[in-house]
């Protein structure tokens, strides 16, 4: 556990100099943020129809840039072999994993407080609920990103393997991607959030079996 | 002796349609009998995916990568029938071919995500390593069957419950009188044997590939 903060930590830094993942994960998130304002300017006007687009346009930023930010995690490891140094240390296998989900998830993190404030300012809507949205949020970006590094580590190997971590990831997330979905848009247009405690419940239940799975078969994965 | 099972499939499954012909729904209902099965059968091949795929890592054997292959690609089609003949009643029953909802949404991932599983596997070229590496998506991607089968239970959903109850009180339609309920059971046997028959055809052939490229490496 505390070996795989190290290494996030090591992530963390090279990130922090080089920025070259961040960057284009922001830039992108917004982008698809300007572009949607774009496309439905016309419901901009009233505040319940831009609550009922809200999730899914937010949601989108942060797939899309969590995609983005996925296929570069474990490429970086691999130029150089750094990967076998890695391996060759005295830790878990595991550590690696959790390293590379700590580090996703912070960057994930980053991208979403950045684009949350600027969808409010572009889409002209007042958030509510906010620290509930927050835990939404928290709980659905947590369980896309331990199914990502999974993917991503799987995919590294493959031909092509930057085009197929799209493909395999974003059926394979849907169990945590649909009810932090639906919770987010039932948040927003202002039902309660004991109303919603069903999606909550199936929220948390897969990010722990994802969790649970992924660090049991991550071995499997980096093993040759 | 497969041969014999599939063509008793076929004979069990002719007079199956004549038997239902007479009930009181709407004639298009007749298509729950395949459907059903279809449904449970592509659930089986997932199944079976998933343990083969842990007995691959447990034990190394190059035997359980080519059941889970097997298991998986009969699942996809068998996925893609689901979808099919669901389609069709619906565009009888509904008047769309297909509505967002939970269960058919559900549905149509499950489907996705083995076709993602075959497509890794076409993808990796290293025998050992596509082996491992599509085991361990076999045994992620299980994770998905539950939700697509508990779905019309968890939420409010469109698509009709034929047993047991859902947490919403919409209480499952059941299948009056017997007689219906044995050309069902009858009809599920008839897709399990074709599903265990077309597995085993599968894999056959695919061991007598490995064995060719085994010899051919020679």
């Amino acid at each position: 556990m505390l070996k795989g903060l190290n290494i996030a930590f090591k992530d963390l830094k090279i990130e922090s100099r080089a920025r070259e993942i961040f960057i284009s994960m922001v830039v992108f998130s917004l982008l698809v943020l300007i572009i949607f304002s774009i496309a439905f300017s016309n419901l901009l006007s009233s505040a319940s129809k831009t609550a009922t687009v809200a999730s899914g346009v937010l949601w989108i930023c942060f797939i899309f840039a969590g995609t983005l930010g996925l296929n570069r995690t474990f490429a970086t490891e691999v130029q150089n072999g750094c990967m076998d140094a890695l391996k060759m240390c005295p830790i878990p296998r595991n550590s690696i994993y959790l390293s590379k989900v700590i580090f996703v998830f912070l960057l994930m993190l980053l991208v979403e407080i950045i684009t949350i404030p600027m969808f409010s300012v572009l889409f002209n809507y007042q958030f509510t609920a906010i620290i509930w949205v927050g835990i939404v949020i928290l709980l659905g970006s947590f369980g896309f990103v331990v199914v990502g590094c999974l993917i991503s580590a799987l995919v590294i190997r493959a031909r092509a393997g930057e085009m197929l971590l799209p493909v395999l990831l974003l059926p394979l997330s849907l169990p945590v991607i649909i009810p932090a979905v639906s919770a987010t848009s039932g948040l927003l247009r202002g039902e309660d959030i004991f109303s919603l405690m069903s999606y909550i419940r199936l929220l948390v239940v897969y990010d722990f079996v994802f969790f649970a799975v992924s660090m049991l078969v991550f071995e499997y994965v980096v093993e040759d | 002796m497969m041969l014999v099972v599939a063509l008793g499939a076929i004979f069990f499954y002719l007079p199956v349609m004549k038997d239902s012909a007479g009930n009181v729904l709407d004639p298009s209902f007749n298509i729950f009998y395949f459907h059903m099965p279809i449904a449970i059968v592509a659930y089986l091949a997932f199944f079976v995916v998933f343990v083969s795929s842990i007995l691959y890592l447990r034990e190394n054997d190059s035997k359980w990568d080519m059941v889970s292959l097997s298991a998986a690609e009969v699942g996809v089609i068998f996925a893609f029938l689901v979808l099919a003949t669901g389609s069709i009643w619906a565009k009888d029953i509904w008047g769309w071919y297909w509505v967002w909802e939970p269960r058919l949404t559900t549905s149509l991932v499950l489907f996705l995500v083995y076709v993602g599983y075959l497509m890794l596997r076409t993808a990796l070229d290293d025998p050992l390593k596509r082996a491992r590496l599509s085991a361990v998506f076999g045994i992620v991607a299980f994770v998905s069957v539950p939700l697509s089968f508990l779905s019309i239970r968890i939420w409010r959903s469109a698509h009709p419950l034929m047993f047991g109850g859902s947490l919403y009180g919409q209480d499952g339609g059941g299948l009056e009188g017997s007689s219906l309920l044995l050309v069902l059971l009858l009809n599920m046997l008839a897709f399990v044997m074709l599903f265990i028959s077309l597995t085993s055809f599968k894999f056959q052939n695919e061991k007598l590939g490995r064995e060719l490229e085994m010899a051919k490496g020679r």
